[in-house]
């Protein structure tokens, strides 16, 4: 099973993606804004990571940058969470070096199947 | 796999109220005309946006459908596209009360008010279209791909990836396996970008690959499965006109099933939302606290201290003998020391910041202000100071009537204002004292109308005509049932009910409330609350057979008294010349006809109580000892008793009754 | 089988045993008690525990009946002498004198209540409803209206009360000028 890190400043947002990857089996990492993910990242490699873009301290998008010149997070995939209506948050996130995106509103299903997607 | 995603609902409720409050908060703060402050704007996004993406969520959608407009509002603001106005501001403030209120419906699974919903969405409409014919921007729709609109047999898809694509985190091997889900997959790769093998970049992407999927997947799924690469590469999308014969040379994935693909493009799942947010709601009834974790941790580490104290004492209790008595007694210091620092913690899990009451002021100032053409600053101080949280819970209205009642009433309208500045004060101001907590509501306005008040007394029979009263005794009177000095009736204020409502709540609490005010100059009133509900210092007193126990906070002395000094009034009872003023006297045992009290005065002690700003001295046998005492309620199983606040459990195990100063002296207040 | 006030423990064993079967057997379970030698039943499923006496805090300006208030595990619950209430003669409490606590339903919710008797005596079991017969309008001791029932026993008859009117805190008050010596020689 895969180390996902979480960063989300929305703690029901947490709670969810959180509790329906461990329901998945997987391991979690959360944090609550860029500059503790980052921290985390530091600290430890993932397998996938899924961020928010808009968040107080660091955002989503400067967060991807810092952890793309991370070596151990040069290659891990990194989803944002962005919703329908920011499709230039989507290209923002993917030219910081995202990997793809995940549209709010999701429910667990479409987390699971997304999260399955990337990592196989 | 099935995940309840309502158990999040609540964590969801309320991270948008707090989200609101901060909408509220940034909103207040923003000065109208002025450009705008990108952070302030962007924390009132955030929060706008939040709310929105988890109503999505949640499956909200009248809550997701009202937040995007005021998203997309801020988010031009954000972006400096339109201007901070102070009709824009309005807008959002009265939005935000919206949400709050749907938000609330939703909770509570009831109707909101739909109408005011679709009218407030219209002017956020409105304020956008006008921003609009100004820059003439639209929004800006891109999508790389040209669809076919047309079902075919399947698909044939030329992929040809940027070099740069694994460095984004994309697999091409991902993508293959997905769109093995959505139907027969043929993998034809293109070798011919390959460098030499010196030239090659290990991180770069160097193969194209032409695709053939054969199945009923239609193009949007295709497409979505290239969505996140659609930029990183060059894609084509076309329909397979005819049937080719797969090469079996080439390299094949087939597809496992098909499930994949469908829980993908799975849209059911609203009524099992529906669903969730009913149960949800009935759970957002229990009672809830948010606590610091660093609240909880100091719990834990005295429980470790308990801990140790516990197992020393164990120890002490293994072949005790008399020389260890010390030591014994020492244990026992330190348990009473723990017991009452782990008491003491745990209260203080009960306490949060009067900031949660005072919140809300600042919205209400200038709601209200403005509806009354004043001019008027709000002034917060104390607001981290910390109550209990029944306390908070009570406090809120009362407060609520005494600001409006400083706007209304208080302050005047800047014409009236003469030498003061035409923007008046209103202050609100919280800090702990002497154990108890004050709260504090002054404003710099035209002061209580002492003259009117008299007359109201007199005419309310409250007031004996041609006898002289001070000005606290006059003041009283605006807590008494049915008098408001309002001129005119207004919707802010309302008439008549009023102050005494407040100052029951406030009693109803184990709290007092008093007013001083000068004229021309503005008002104060403090109200004075008990630190916390459910614990109290108490004196234990004796009358006669019973025990009774006095709130430490309201004793302000004890005192042997001679007979002499105590006078007979006619219609007024006993009082006492003491300290230079005349203190009323209550003969508990009279009060609760207790048997076998001690009747002379001389042989008994006085103890002197305060509450309301008045004093009176309590009559008892004699004093006890002192102790902390729990409030348990007498009116469970029983019912209110006048006189009695509460009940608690005596050291031995016994019933002790709890006096009820502030409602004795009201007692005494009526008799004389 | 009488049952001695002192040998409480085993009593509330019994008690809450034969509660546990009543409220699924299909008879009535009636704990009976005796009061100035006539015979009480309340419903079983109403009684919480049976303590023996022990003095309790007066509570000020409380009907007369209300001996006061006592600590039930943490709980502050009134304690109502029951000879008092019905207006007959009070007596000492002696040993075998002993409070049974009940629930009470009132329009404020549940209340726990505790009531002095002079001793509880067994649980009778009712497995016929047809054996109860209305109380009669005249000729007992108790106000009617306390009374939801009478059951004959081999030696004697059991007076079967209605606890939440009984031992209604609202009528208790309402009732509070009303002093006992009208009941007392009924």
């Amino acid at each position: 099973m895969a180390t996902i890190l979480i960063v989300d400043d929305s703690a029901s947002m947490r709670q969810m993606v959180e509790f329906t990857l461990k329901e998945a089996g997987h391991q979690v990492m959360v944090a609550e804004d860029g500059v503790m993910a980052l921290g985390l990242a530091k600290g430890a490699p993932s397998d996938l990571v899924i961020t928010d873009i808009n968040m107080p301290n660091m955002d989503g998008i400067t967060l991807i940058r810092e952890l793309r010149a991370l070596p151990a997070y040069k290659f891990t995939p990194i989803l944002t969470l962005t919703t329908e209506s920011t499709t230039d948050k989507k290209m923002e996130g993917k030219g910081a070096g995202a990997t793809g995106w995940i549209v709010k509103p999701f429910n667990p299903e479409k987390l699971l199947a997304t999260v399955n997607k990337v990592l196989g | 796999m099935a995940i309840d995603i309502g158990q999040f609902v609540q964590t969801f409720f309320e991270e948008s109220l707090e989200g609101l409050d901060i909408m509220e908060a940034g909103l207040l703060a923003l000065p109208p005309g002025a450009a705008a402050d990108l952070d302030q704007v962007n924390t009132i996004f955030r929060a706008v946006h939040s709310i929105k993406g988890g109503s999505g969520t949640f499956g909200f959608k009248e809550v997701t459908g009202f937040t995007h407009v005021m998203e997309t509002l801020l988010d031009k603001m954000r972006e400096g596209q339109m201007a901070v106005t102070s009709e824009a501001i309005n807008t959002l403030l009265q939005s935000v009360d919206c949400l709050r209120e749907m938000l609330m419906a939703v909770r509570n699974n009831t109707d909101f008010d739909a109408p005011r919903v679709e009218e407030l969405r219209e002017r956020l409409v409105q304020l956008l279209d006008q921003k609009k014919s100004v820059t003439g921007a639209g929004n800006r729709c891109t999508t790389a791909i040209q669809l076919p609109p047309v079902l075919a047999d399947g698909w044939r898809i030329s992929f040809r990836p940027h070099l740069d694509l694994m460095r984004s985190g994309n697999d091409p091997v991902r993508i293959f396996r997905e769109l093995a889900a959505l139907g027969d997959l043929t993998v034809r790769p293109d070798f011919s970008r390959l460098p030499r093998l010196a030239e090659m970049q290990p991180e770069d992407c160097y193969l194209t690959w032409e695709l053939e999927l054969r199945g009923s997947a239609t193009c949007e799924a295709v497409a979505e499965v290239f969505a996140w690469v659609e930029d990183d590469s060059d894609l084509t999308i076309e329909p397979l006109e005819e049937l080719t014969v797969p090469d079996p040379a080439e390299q094949e994935v087939v597809a496992e099933n098909a499930q994949q693909g469908e829980l993908l493009l799975d849209r059911r799942g609203n009524d099992r939302r529906r669903t969730d947010r009913r149960s949800a709601g009935a759970a957002a009834d229990s009672g809830s606290i948010r606590v610091g974790i660093d609240k909880v941790d100091a719990v834990i580490n005295l429980v470790g201290e308990l801990v140790t104290t516990q197992s020393m004492l164990s120890a002490l209790g293994v072949d005790f003998d008399m020389n260890r008595m010390d030591k014994l007694h020492e244990a026992l210091d330190q348990l009473e020391r723990n017991t009452r620092d782990l008491q003491e913690h745990v209260m203080r899990i009960r306490m949060l910041p009067i900031s949660s009451v005072f919140s809300r002021f600042p919205r209400m100032v200038h709601d209200i202000s403005e509806k009354l053409g004043k001019q008027v600053e709000l002034r917060l101080s104390g607001e981290q100071t910390e109550i209990d949280k029944t306390v908070i819970e009570k406090i809120g209205d009362p407060l609520v009537h005494l600001v409006r009642n400083s706007l209304d009433h208080g302050i005047e309208p800047p014409a009236e204002r003469g030498a003061k500045p035409a923007m008046g004060t209103i202050t609100l101001n919280a800090y702990h004292k002497s154990g108890s907590i004050f709260i504090e509501v002054g404003d710099d306005g035209r002061g209580l109308d002492r003259e009117a008040l008299r007359r109201k007394g007199l005419d309310a029979g409250l007031l004996r005509p041609g006898e002289d009263y001070s000005d606290d005794q006059i003041y009283e009177l605006i807590f008494h049932p049915g008098l408001s000095t309002a001129k005119e009736i207004s919707d802010v204020s309302g008439r008549g009910v009023g102050m005494d409502v407040v100052r029951r709540n406030i009693q109803d609490v184990g709290g007092s409330i008093q007013i001083a005010s000068q004229p021309g100059r503005g008002s104060k009133i403090t109200i004075c609350l008990p630190l916390t509900l459910a614990i109290l210092d108490g004196q234990l007193v004796s009358v006669g057979h019973d025990c009774y126990i006095i709130p430490l906070l309201s004793i302000v002395e004890s005192v042997q008294i001679r007979a002499e000094t105590v006078n007979r009034v006619a219609g007024k009872g006993e009082v006492l010349r003491f300290r230079g003023q005349h203190l009323p006297v209550l003969r508990l045992y009279e009060q609760f006809g207790a048997e076998g009290a001690v009747t002379n005065l001389e042989k008994g002690l006085l103890v002197v109580v305060e509450a309301d700003g008045r004093q009176v001295g309590l009559f008892v046998d004699d004093l006890q000892g002192q102790q902390q005492i729990s409030i348990k309620s007498l009116e469970k199983n029983f019912r209110r008793v006048a006189g009695v606040a509460g009940a608690t459990i005596l050291g031995d195990g016994r019933v002790g009754l709890i006096l009820d100063i502030s409602g004795l002296i009201r007692v005494n207040n009526a008799v004389t | 089988m009488a049952t001695k006030g002192t040998d409480l423990a085993t009593l509330n064993t019994h008690l809450r045993r034969e509660a546990a079967a009543s409220a699924t057997a299909e008879g009535l379970q009636y704990l009976t008690f005796i009061l100035a030698g006539e015979s009480y039943g309340i419903d079983i499923l109403k009684v919480q525990e049976i303590r023996g006496w022990v003095p309790v805090t007066k509570v000020p300006n409380a009907p007369f009946f209300v001996r006061g208030v006592m600590n039930l595990r943490g709980a502050i619950v009134p304690v109502i002498d029951l000879r008092l209430r019905f207006g007959l003669e009070s007596v000492e409490y002696t040993k075998t004198t002993v409070v049974i606590v009940v629930t009470v339903r009132s329009e404020h919710g549940d209340r726990i209540i505790g009531m002095v008797v002079d001793g509880v005596s067994d649980v009778l079991n009712i497995n016929n409803p047809a054996d109860i017969k209305d109380p009669p309008d005249f000729g007992t001791a108790v106000h009617t209206e306390f009374i939801s029932g009478l059951v004959t026993i081999e030696d004697g008859m059991v007076m079967l009360l209605n606890v939440d009117r009984l031992l209604s805190i609202e009528e208790m008050f309402a009732m509070e000028s009303v002093r006992p010596a009208e009941a007392m020689h009924t």
